[in-house]
């Protein structure tokens, strides 16, 4: 049977992981490389990067952190952020990584998707959604709008539509994200969640709100995703990765135990 | 040892897999050093159509179905696990043909997720020294749509379930060959690399 992955999630400035991770182990907290590490061997399934470096021409040191990753964590894993063309995607998937997260360039220009896809392989293209919730209307049928830049820029485009579109673009995966339960801790958003996993045959990684294992659970009952991404739960040390596997499996979830 | 590049995907993680366990694979799409090589892995993620055209190409077709012959050790891995069989379902393609069998995709359900992604058991069927140390709930990464089927039960080392039970492992003389990616599988799946590494290419029986 196939597990549930539990995906950490590390977002990286200048090569330097943020959000003020606090950990007592002897991990350097500031250290991607040194927290991959750290994750790896608690039992991550899989990790998640995001590059939130702003200037593009400092690019080439989350290249470097990507290929210092790769040679020390054997589990898969995908760096977004950043990332506007095929050539971007060619030197993180050379660099190490298993799969390239695209967001707003997807939305931008969709055939970065199906290039992508062809040029390296579907299982290779995360499609990373930012969704906000905004009501039904004729030009938003799901009541969910994509959004950029953090959320602060509508779109237009329906979540839902833009999920058909990128699996039939070839998207291997989505990676998605709720701006209204992102950083709350309070849960995932159940409804989107399971509106999107169900209208797609790819896998579904739901993202945004997790702060406790029954949110983990309901995401992946309830909301059909096939992944869950965790954040501030385990950077803050609130939980183990193994506690939240151990709870889960509890509840009949099958989830990886052994590694 | 030689890791074959014939433009399936992305190789760094295996080769990244082999330094970490001291061993410098050489990355080559020369015929002429697979076919002289003490040890072969044959990778590949993509689509069996476009991989056995560039495969014939480039020679590398002959010179597999050569170490086969003279039992060289050979790991295949995901599409090397395919199209090491006759034939692909995927692009109709006949393939390799070291073993006899078919490719064939994985059925669809409503509900279930293909491609088959994600972390997974196997059920091994019988002992072999490439998998062996493992233990029972150990799991390893798989990412594909399509699985294959050797058309003798004895070349079928292990399975996993998705959909249906699938052959996940296979191994018949000197070639042993995983649908689940041992590079990106944590420690058991380097295990299983250190474990291909020691072995003589001689068959369990």
């Amino acid at each position: 049977m196939l597990s549930k992955r539990i995906i950490p999630c590390l977002d990286v400035r200048d090569g330097r992981t943020t959000k003020g991770i606090k950990f007592r182990n002897n991990v350097d907290v500031g250290d991607p490389v040194a927290m991959a590490r750290f994750y790896y061997e608690a039992g991550a399934d899989e990790l998640v990067f995001y590059d939130i470096t702003a200037s593009s021409d400092r690019r080439e040191i989350m290249i470097e952190v990507v290929r210092r990753v790769a040679a020390e964590i054997f589990i898969p894993f995908s760096v977004g952020g950043g990332i506007r063309n095929l050539n971007d995607m060619r030197a993180v998937l050379l660099a190490g990584a298993e799969k390239v997260s695209v967001n707003t360039a997807a939305i931008e220009n969709s055939q970065l998707i199906s290039e992508g896809a062809r040029a390296f392989g579907r299982q290779c293209i995360v499609l990373g959604m930012d969704v906000k919730k905004v009501g039904v209307s004729e030009a938003i049928p799901s009541g969910y709008e994509m959004v950029i830049h953090g959320g602060r820029t509508p779109t237009g485009l329906d979540a839902l539509g833009w999920a058909r579109e990128g699996e039939r673009l070839g998207a291997g995966e989505i990676c998605l994200n709720s701006i209204d339960a992102d950083g709350t801790q309070a849960g995932y958003e159940l409804a989107l969640t399971r509106m999107i996993s169900q209208a797609v045959s790819i896998p579904v990684i739901a993202s945004g709100g997790a702060g406790a294992p029954e949110h983990l659970y309901a995401v992946l009952t309830q909301g059909r995703a096939d992944a869950a991404l965790i954040a501030s739960m385990v950077h803050y040390e609130n939980y183990t990765i193994q506690e939240i596997k151990q709870y889960l499996q509890k509840r009949g979830i099958p989830v990886r135990l052994a590694w | 040892m030689v890791i074959i590049d014939y433009q399936a995907g992305n190789l760094t993680s295996v080769v990244n897999s082999f330094q970490a366990l001291g061993v410098e694979g050489r990355v080559t799409q020369d015929a002429a050093a697979v076919a002289a090589a003490d040890r072969v892995v044959f990778p590949g993620v993509g689509a069996a159509g476009k991989a056995m055209a560039i495969l014939r190409e480039l020679g590398l077709d002959r010179a597999l179905q050569e170490s086969f012959r003279k039992g060289t050790p050979i790991l295949g891995i995901c599409l090397g696990a395919q199209i090491i069989l006759e034939y692909s379902e995927e692009n109709e393609t006949p393939c390799l043909g070291l073993l006899p069998g078919r490719t064939r995709a994985l059925p669809g359900q409503p509900g279930l997720k293909i491609p088959h992604m994600g972390w997974n058991r196997v059920r091994f069927l019988k002992p072999h020294p490439v998998f062996q140390g493992l233990p029972e709930d150990a799991e390893y990464y798989f990412v594909h749509s399509y699985y294959p089927e050797p058309a003798e039960k004895a070349m079928v080392l292990g399975v996993t379930e998705y959909a249906l039970p699938f052959p996940s492992v296979l191994g018949w003389r000197s070639l042993v060959a995983t649908q689940f990616h041992p590079e990106k599988s944590g420690r058991f799946g380097l295990k299983i690399l250190e474990n291909f590494l020691a072995w003589d290419g001689a068959d369990a029986e």
